[in-house]
């Protein structure tokens, strides 16, 4: 059962992922991404880490993706004056250096990634937790500080008068 | 053979939950009528009639529903035509799912197999319902842009701003909640609420976490966008908000959505800060009370006691939202969000900080 659900949310996110870029009107691109962001999500149910399924969807599909949708709502641009985006050289190659490092990332994780089998709570939020506060402190209270200081930075960006 | 049987369960559980939501719909239509009707000293549904009965008006919701199936289907002209109909799914659908993972009974016995009564009995259980209502901001967003017109718009852009603030609040206001009852899994949270607290009070979230619910009660009813923050459909100002451009079944949706997520909310509250179906000194032998008297009862009326101390318990928080709606003015758009970000905020913050302190002061941090 789980190889057949895993086919499907991954093919379901590389689609998604796929339609992302090559929808024309920005709206349909925003919501594709909803549905990779989910599909992301399943995948990590299926690896049992539910915590982070929950707050995969909680903070990129549920607020991320809304402000994505803010600035399409109120640029707005027209349908008929949306850009026409070719498949240029540029992009063609693109499109190649992606396959070879897909192809490379493989590779690698075939060699070197040793996929230890979750036990029912290893994505708990007791275990993500005491995790976050035992072995990972020092990372855990750095990314705290940089996110601390990218939202003043925001704000004295976004304020003319402070 | 024990295959079938889960599924068995599972598909009945996914439909007891289902009907019953679907069928608070009408039901919390009438009764907000009715409540309109009475707190605002006037005329609430009285004409709808089959054969000379009117039931106190409970035909209306009947005759509302038709009306809406059979007016006509439009699109108006310039909408964004697949956005626009896919605005009401995106407004129902999380609503309908965040009911999952709210128990709504003790634990039976079937079978010889135990059944928690509950469509998924998530380790993330609280988690699962900040992620989905997190989703029916997209709903309304996707309506009032899609439709392509001024006062949508403006409706729309208020209720995405105001859900994303109070989801901040919403979210650090149960943390206290979960501090105390060491879980964010729903059915060990009502599980805990049925001991008592000091031998004479029940453990419910309310007596531990007094202004983590009152903070939690405000932040639900700004999510559900009820009075006094209806700001997104404040029809003095811009009409009817983000569903100004729609009209008969996917009008009905968005209307739909609404009283769903007031019930939701309201079992929500049950759930978690009024011991969801929890009976106060009611234990599986029957009632205990604290000077010693015992009440023996049959397991199979404790059983529905606690059912019925649920759904008891849903109806009346429902009924607070419906009693607020017509009692309360609307606040103005900049009140809601100074409340949100300078008041709600730092109370919930303050009430984690003070919750921590209480903890490590009784447990001494164990």
């Amino acid at each position: 059962m789980e190889p057949i659900l895993f086919i499907v949310f991954g093919a379901i996110a590389v689609g998604g992922a796929i339609m992302v870029v090559t929808r024309r009107h920005p709206m349909s691109s925003a919501l594709f991404l909803i549905l990779t962001l989910f599909a992301v999500a399943a995948l990590f149910v299926l690896r049992q880490a539910h915590f982070l399924a929950a707050i995969q969807v909680i903070v990129y599909a549920g607020a991320v993706v809304v402000l994505f949708i803010f600035v399409i709502m109120l640029i707005n641009v027209p349908e008929n004056k949306l850009p026409l985006e070719r498949l240029t050289g540029f992009r063609f190659l693109g499109i190649m250096v992606a396959g070879l490092f897909i192809l490379e990332a493989a590779l690698v994780a075939r060699r070197f990634a040793t996929p230890g089998t979750p036990t029912a709570d290893s994505g708990s939020v007791e275990a993500v937790g005491r995790a976050l506060f035992t072995d990972y402190l020092l990372a855990f209270e750095v990314t705290s500080v940089l996110l601390l200081a990218a939202v003043i930075g925001a704000i004295a960006l976004a304020k003319k008068r402070i | 053979m024990s295959g079938l049987f889960d599924l068995v369960v599972s598909v009945a559980r996914v439909a007891v939950m289902l009907a019953f939501t679907l069928s608070l719909v009408p039901i919390f239509v009438w009764a907000e009528r009715k409540g309109a009707a009475y707190i605002q000293d006037r005329r609430g549904p009285n004409r709808a009639r089959i054969l000379g009965l009117t039931l106190g008006g409970l035909f209306h919701p009947l005759a509302d529903a038709l009306k809406l199936l059979f007016k006509e289907d439009f699109i108006p002209d310039g909408a964004h035509r697949l956005f626009y109909q896919m605005a009401p799914m995106f407004a129902l659908a999380p609503a309908l799912m965040t009911f999952a993972v709210i128990p709504f009974g003790p634990p039976v016995e079937i079978a010889g197999r135990v059944v928690a009564l509950q469509v998924a009995d998530l380790n993330v259980g609280i988690l699962y319902i900040f992620a989905i209502s997190g989703m029916s901001v997209y709903g309304v967003i996707l309506a009032g842009w899609a439709s392509n017109s001024k006062y949508p718009l403006l409706g729309g852009l208020r209720a995405s701003a105001q859900m994303i603030s109070y989801e901040v609040a919403l979210g650090l206001s149960i943390i206290g909640l979960v501090m105390v009852f060491r879980s964010v899994r729903l059915s060990e949270i009502v599980a805990s609420q049925g001991t008592l607290l000091w031998g004479i009070v029940p453990k419910w979230g309310v007596f531990v976490q007094p202004l983590g619910f009152l903070l939690f009660l405000v932040a639900v009813f700004a999510e559900a966008n009820r009075t006094p923050f209806d700001l997104p459909e404040g029809e003095s100002e811009i009409v009817a908000g983000f569903h100004t451009e729609y009209g008969s079944f996917k009008f009905s949706i968005f209307f739909m959505a609404e009283y769903i997520h007031m019930v939701v909310g309201a079992a929500l509250i049950a759930t978690l800060f009024f011991g969801g179906w929890q009976v106060p000194y009611l234990a599986d032998s029957g009632f205990l009370l604290p000077g010693g008297l015992a009440l023996g009862l049959p397991g199979a009326l404790v059983f529905f006691l606690r059912i019925g101390a649920f759904v008891g318990k849903v109806f009346f928080f429902a009924w607070l939202f419906i009693w607020v709606r017509w009692t309360i003015p609307r606040f103005r758009y900049d009140q809601v969000m100074r409340l949100g970000w300078k008041v709600l905020l730092p109370l919930s913050l303050a009430n984690i900080f003070v919750t921590g302190l209480v903890l490590l002061l009784i447990d001494g941090g164990a």
